[in-house]
C-alpha cells in the first residue's frame, strides 16, 4: 500500500502521462489561465518579430523576418502582440484593483500568503532554498507563492513599463514628441532592445527552468494551463499552504475535479511548443553572440 | 531613240565593270590596282603554303573605308611586290604610315606599352578596327561604332578565360558594364538614349587609354569627376560644392569621387534597392563609427535586414552635396534638420528632429544620457543573469541529485519488495 501511494500519482511520469486520478485543488482560475496563455503567445510573437531587429546582421534574422512577410509584416505582428499584451496587463491590474476593493480586501492583496507582494518570509525562503542547494540544510517549505514566482510576476510589471512604455514611444513618435525631448527616443530605442533581451533571456531560460524544465517538473508543469494542482504535489511543493488550509478547514472548499482533457492537451502541445520555440530562440541568441 | 540605246549601253558597261571591280573579278582587262593580289587572295577559303588562311572577301574590302578610297593592297602591305609572286611572308601592317597621330598616342598608352613590353596579347589597331573590313565609326556595322564598342572591347575584356590569363584589371568589366545602367540604356531602343549613353571609349578614351594609376588617365582618381561630369554636369557642380568635392579641390584624393560610391562599371540607378543598401557600407569605408551607430537605430536595423524603403545615409545627408552639420546649408544642420525628417515623417516636430540618429552609448561626451542608460541596462542584465544563473545552476545540481536518489531508493524498495 505504502509503495503504491508513493509511486503512482507522485511521479512526474504519471503526471506527464496525464492520468487524472486523485484529488485536485484550484490554483489558477480560468481568467488567470487565459491571461497566461495570451501573455505566452504574444510574448513569443514579440520576441520572434523583435529580436531580428536587435540582431539584424544575423542571417537567421533576415530569414525570420521574411517568414513574417517582410519587416512591415513582422512590425504588424509585433504591434498586434504588444497591444494584446498591454491589454492583458491592464485587465490584470483592473482585476486586482477590484479584488482589493471588495472580497479579500486591500490587505489580502497587499500582504499575507495570497499576496504577490514580497515579504520577509520570501527572504528567509530564498536563504534557506540556497542553503538546500549547497547541501547545508533541509529543503524549505513554501506557501502559495514562492519568492521566484513573485520575482517572475514583478518582472512582468517592470518589463511592461520599460518595454511597453518605450515601445509606445517608438510606435507613435510624432505624438510623444509633442511633449518629450528628442533624446527620449534614443533612450527608448536602447532600453526597449536591452530590456527585451533581458525578458527573453530570463523567460526562456530561468522561468522555463523554474516552472517546467527542472527535474521535478520536466518537461512541462501544466498547472498554469489546467489551473489544478494534484494533492500530492501541493503537499510536496506547497507544504505550508496545504497545512495552513487544512488547519483552517478551508482545503475542501479549494477542491476541484480533475483537469479537462482539453486543458491538458493545450498545456502539452501549445505550452510544449512554446518551450521548444523559446529554447530555440535562446540557441539563436547564443549563436549570435558567439 | 538611238541616243537612248547608246546611253543604255553605256550604263550597262559601267555597271558590269563596276560590278567586276566590286567583286574583285580577276579580269586582267579591268585593270584594278589589286588584280594581281586578288588572283590568289580573292577566295575567302584560300590557304597558303603553311596552311594558314590567306583569303579575304573582296566585297567586304570594297565596302571598307580603305576599299572606298581604292587603296592598293601594297599601301598597307608595303613589303610585298608584284614582281615576286608568290611573295615571302608579310610583315605585320604598320598603320602609322597614314595614321601617325593615333599610332603615336597608342604607343604611350596601356595597350601600346604592354605590347612594347612584349605582351603580344595586348590589343593593336586591328583588334579593334578589323583588317580588310574597316568601316568608319559612324557606320552602324563598324566595330568602333558607338553601339558596337562594348562587344569590341568585350572580345578581350569580357572573355573570362582571356581576362584570367592576361590578368586584365577589373576582371570581366564587360559583364559588369552590360548590366549597369549605362549598359542597359545603351541597348534600350525604347528609351531613346542610346547615343547619349557612354560606352567604353567615352570614359577611357580610344587611342589614349591609360591605366587609372596614370595621372593623365581620364579614369585616374583625380580626373574621374571631370570624366563623369562631361555628361553629368549638374551632379558634378553640386558635388563640387559638397564636402567631398571641396576636399578634392584641396587635392585630398582620399575624398571619394564618383566611382567610389557608384562603382566604375556596375553603376546602377540610385533607387535600386540592392545598390541603396550596399552604398551604406561604402560610406562606412570612411565613416565606420557612424555606420555602427546607425545600425543601432530602427533605420539601420531594417536596412541591415535587406529592406531599402527606409532612410539610409543619403536620405538625411544628401548624396552629391554632403555638408557638415555645422554648415547652415547642410540637410542635417539645425536650420534644415526638421525639414529633412519631414520628408518621411510629415508630422515630425522640433523635438522629433532632435533625436540623435548617431547616438553612441559608449560615448559619454556625445550622448551622456545614452551612456548612463546603457550602463544601467548592462548592470541590470548582468545582475539578473548572474544571480538567477547561479540560482538555476545550483538548483539544477540539487534537483538532479534529489531525483536520482529518490529513484534509486524507489528502485531499491521495489526490488526488496519483489524479493519478499
Amino acid at each position: 500500500m505504502s509503495s503504491t501511494t508513493t509511486a503512482a500519482p507522485g511521479t512526474a511520469a504519471s503526471h506527464a502521462a496525464g492520468t487524472r486520478t486523485g484529488r485536485y485543488y484550484r490554483r489558477f482560475d480560468r481568467i488567470e489561465r487565459v491571461m497566461h496563455a495570451l501573455l505566452m503567445v504574444t510574448f513569443i510573437g514579440c520576441a520572434l518579430t523583435g529580436l531580428p531587429l536587435l540582431l539584424a546582421d544575423e542571417k537567421w534574422s533576415a530569414v525570420l523576418v521574411k517568414l513574417f512577410g517582410g519587416f512591415e509584416g513582422a512590425g504588424l505582428v509585433h504591434r498586434i502582440c504588444a497591444a494584446v499584451m498591454i491589454a492583458v496587463f491592464v485587465a490584470h491590474v483592473v482585476r486586482v484593483s477590484l479584488r482589493a476593493l471588495k472580497g479579500s480586501g486591500l490587505l489580502g492583496v497587499l500582504w499575507g500568503p495570497n499576496s504577490m507582494v514580497p515579504q520577509p518570509q520570501d527572504i528567509i525562503d530564498m536563504y534557506r532554498h540556497v542553503k538546500w542547494f549547497v547541501g547545508a540544510g533541509p529543503r524549505p517549505q513554501f506557501d502559495r507563492w514562492t519568492y521566484w514566482e513573485k520575482f517572475d510576476y514583478w518582472a512582468v510589471f517592470w518589463g511592461m513599463f520599460i518595454i511597453g512604455g518605450s515601445g509606445l514611444l517608438l510606435w507613435f513618435p510624432e505624438f510623444f514628441a509633442k511633449f518629450l525631448p528628442g533624446w527620449a527616443f534614443n533612450i527608448a530605442t536602447l532600453v526597449h532592445g536591452e530590456e527585451a533581451l533581458l525578458a527573453v533571456g530570463f523567460i526562456f531560460t530561468i522561468h522555463f527552468f523554474n516552472g517546467h524544465l527542472r527535474p521535478e517538473k520536466f518537461p512541462m508543469d501544466r498547472v498554469i494551463f489546467t489551473g489544478r494542482i494534484p494533492e500530492h504535489e501541493m503537499k510536496d511543493e506547497r507544504t505550508t499552504e496545504y497545512a495552513r488550509l487544512t488547519s483552517a478547514g478551508r482545503l475542501a472548499a479549494q477542491e476541484v475535479g480533475p483537469p479537462s482533457r482539453a486543458s491538458i492537451a493545450f498545456g502539452t502541445y501549445v505550452g510544449g511548443a512554446s518551450v521548444i520555440l523559446g529554447v530555440l530562440t535562446i540557441i539563436l541568441i547564443f549563436y549570435s553572440f558567439l | 531613240m538611238r541616243f537612248t540605246i547608246a546611253a543604255g549601253f553605256t550604263v550597262l558597261a559601267l555597271a558590269v565593270s563596276g560590278a567586276a571591280f566590286a567583286q574583285g573579278g580577276a579580269t586582267k582587262d579591268a585593270g584594278g590596282p589589286n588584280d594581281a593580289c586578288l588572283m590568289c587572295h580573292s577566295d575567302p577559303a584560300a590557304k597558303g603554303a603553311t596552311g594558314k588562311s590567306i583569303g579575304l572577301d573582296p566585297k567586304k574590302f570594297a565596302a571598307s573605308v580603305h576599299g572606298e578610297m581604292q587603296l592598293p593592297c601594297v599601301a598597307c602591305h608595303a613589303d610585298v611586290s608584284a614582281d615576286k609572286i608568290p611573295h615571302e611572308k608579310v610583315k605585320p601592317v604598320d598603320c602609322s604610315g597614314c595614321h601617325d597621330k593615333a599610332a603615336k598616342e597608342y604607343g604611350t598608352t596601356v595597350h601600346g606599352v604592354a605590347r612594347a613590353q612584349g605582351k603580344d596579347v595586348a590589343a593593336t589597331c586591328a583588334n579593334c578596327h578589323g583588317t580588310h573590313d574597316i568601316l568608319r565609326s559612324k557606320d552602324p556595322a563598324s566595330r568602333t561604332n558607338h553601339l558596337n564598342l562594348e562587344a569590341t572591347c568585350g572580345a578581350c575584356h569580357g572573355n573570362e578565360q582571356f581576362v584570367k590569363d592576361a590578368k586584365l584589371p577589373g576582371g570581366n568589366v564587360q559583364a559588369k558594364f552590360h548590366d549597369s545602367i549605362h549598359g542597359r540604356d545603351l541597348r534600350d531602343t525604347k528609351k531613346g538614349m542610346q547615343l547619349a549613353v557612354p560606352e567604353c571609349t567615352d570614359c577611357h578614351g580610344a587611342h589614349d587609354i591609360r591605366p587609372k594609376s596614370d595621372e593623365k588617365s581620364r579614369t585616374s582618381r583625380a580626373r574621374i569627376p571631370e570624366t563623369c561630369g562631361a555628361c553629368h554636369a549638374r551632379a558634378k557642380s553640386v558635388f563640387d560644392k559638397g564636402e567631398h568635392g571641396k576636399l578634392r579641390q584641396d587635392n585630398n584624393l582620399a575624398a571619394p569621387g564618383c566611382s567610389d560610391c557608384h562603382s566604375a562599371h556596375s553603376i546602377q540607378p540610385h533607387d535600386l534597392p540592392k545598390w541603396k543598401l550596399e552604398v551604406i557600407g561604402t560610406c562606412g569605408n570612411c565613416h565606420g563609427e557612424f555606420i555602427t551607430t546607425f545600425r543601432e537605430t530602427f533605420h539601420g536595423q531594417v536596412t541591415s535586414l535587406g529592406y531599402a524603403n527606409m532612410a539610409t545615409c543619403a536620405s538625411c545627408h544628401g548624396a552629391h552635396q554632403v555638408l557638415p552639420a555645422s554648415n547652415p546649408a547642410s540637410k542635417v544642420s539645425k536650420e534644415n534638420r526638421l525639414q529633412t525628417c519631414q520628408t518621411c515623417h510629415p508630422k515630425a516636430n522640433e523635438n522629433f528632429a532632435n533625436f540623435d540618429p548617431h547616438a553612441n552609448r559608449h560615448d559619454k561626451t556625445r550622448s551622456p544620457l545614452m551612456y548612463y542608460a546603457g550602463k544601467f541596462m548592462d548592470f541590470l542584465l548582468l545582475g539578473v543573469f548572474a544571480f538567477f544563473g547561479l540560482h538555476t545552476v545550483l538548483w539544477a545540481y540539487r534537483s538532479v541529485r534529489v531525483v536520482s536518489e529518490r529513484r534509486k531508493r524507489r528502485a531499491g524498495g521495489s526490488n526488496t519488495e519483489e524479493k519478499r
